[in-house]
């Protein structure tokens, strides 16, 4: 198909010049007016746990859920987990396939690397002590997606609320489990 | 391929290998002087609470969309990145300055430039501020 290789061939090239010379984006670094709301669907305080416990029973739910853990420093609460996973929608596999019975080519989204940033922090009170029993746990989640022609088709940070409700769901269970040694 | 469509990507590809050239040069390269990146990468805090500053570091970053990626009390540093549409990754450092204060340097990558406008750290050092609820002196 020598047709489609000219546009795409011009197109990706250009995407790598947009890509490599651009310049950081104004916004990158300001607090944005939703950074509130976004805070309060990633955080959950739990209460009754010390702050390693918590993070010994996070640390089960993301093996629980597949993840591996590639960081981790419990003095400052943090774990840093991924997984490399399938990306295909038998949307997009459908619209590829009409594609080639009209003769063309569509790369379809092939894989997904999800990366998980999960950070406990003591709960201080309103007399400004902190509770050792008391912890705010919050995590982000973002994914970079390639697809068949190895091309980074996705480049984004996951905030739809139904995946972080289910996370702390898990995780209530889990932080049940370590509180009773089970 | 017909001749302007090959003209075409000759052109992309020589404005690709002139623009952006790899080369080992990149490795010692920097636009500015050590003194002026410093002078809008860093800023003081009234704190001596390391392990705090350290944690309201991190927090600010999760305000700001950032997941972690790495983070260690004993050195000081805490290593994010941002991805949406674009990647930017950003380090930064907390050591004591003095006896009195804690110095938050952050030094930001943006695909695969260094950023070195003043803005966005003003930006990041607005946004740590308030987490903080510290004033950011500048130092020289």
């Amino acid at each position: 198909m020598p047709r489609t290789w000219t546009v795409t061939a011009p197109v990706a090239l250009g995407m790598l010049l947009l890509g490599g010379c651009g310049t950081i984006p104004k916004d990158a670094l300001v607090l944005s007016p939703d950074s509130l709301e976004r805070r309060q669907l990633q955080t959950r305080r739990i209460d009754g746990i010390g702050e390693k416990d918590l993070l010994n029973a996070a640390a089960g739910v993301l093996q629980d859920l597949g993840f591996n853990i590639d960081e981790s420093e419990t003095k400052l609460g943090v774990i840093v987990a991924s997984k490399d996973r399938s990306a295909v929608t038998a949307t997009q596999v459908a619209g590829a396939v009409a594609m080639a019975l009209l003769g063309a080519y569509m790369p379809v989204d092939k894989t997904q690397k999800i990366r998980v940033s999960l950070v406990t922090r003591p709960f201080v009170g309103s007399d400004g002590s902190v509770r050792p029993d008391s912890q705010y746990l919050r995590i982000t989640i973002q994914r970079i997606v390639r697809n068949t022609a190895d091309q980074v088709t996705r480049i984004e940070s996951i905030e739809e609320p139904l995946i972080y409700q289910e996370f702390f769901e898990k995780l209530s269970k889990s932080v049940f489990l370590e509180v009773q040694q089970i | 391929m017909n001749s302007p469509a090959r003209d075409f990507v000759v052109a992309c590809c020589l404005i690709a290998i002139a623009g952006c050239a790899p080369s080992t040069k990149a490795v010692m390269e920097t636009s500015q002087s050590a003194v002026a990146l410093r002078s809008f990468q860093q800023r003081a805090f009234d704190t001596t609470d390391r392990e705090k500053t350290l944690r309201t570091v991190i927090a600010t970053l999760q305000d700001l969309s950032f997941v972690v990626d790495k983070a260690d009390l004993d050195l000081g540093t805490i290593s994010a990145t941002k991805l949406s549409g674009y990647l930017l990754r950003i380090t930064v450092t907390v050591r004591p300055r003095g006896t009195t204060q804690m110095l938050v340097r952050a030094n930001a990558q943006y695909m695969d430039k260094s950023v070195e406008d003043p803005k966005p750290y003003q930006d990041f050092f607005v946004a740590l501020e308030k987490s903080m609820f510290l004033t950011a002196h500048e130092v020289d």
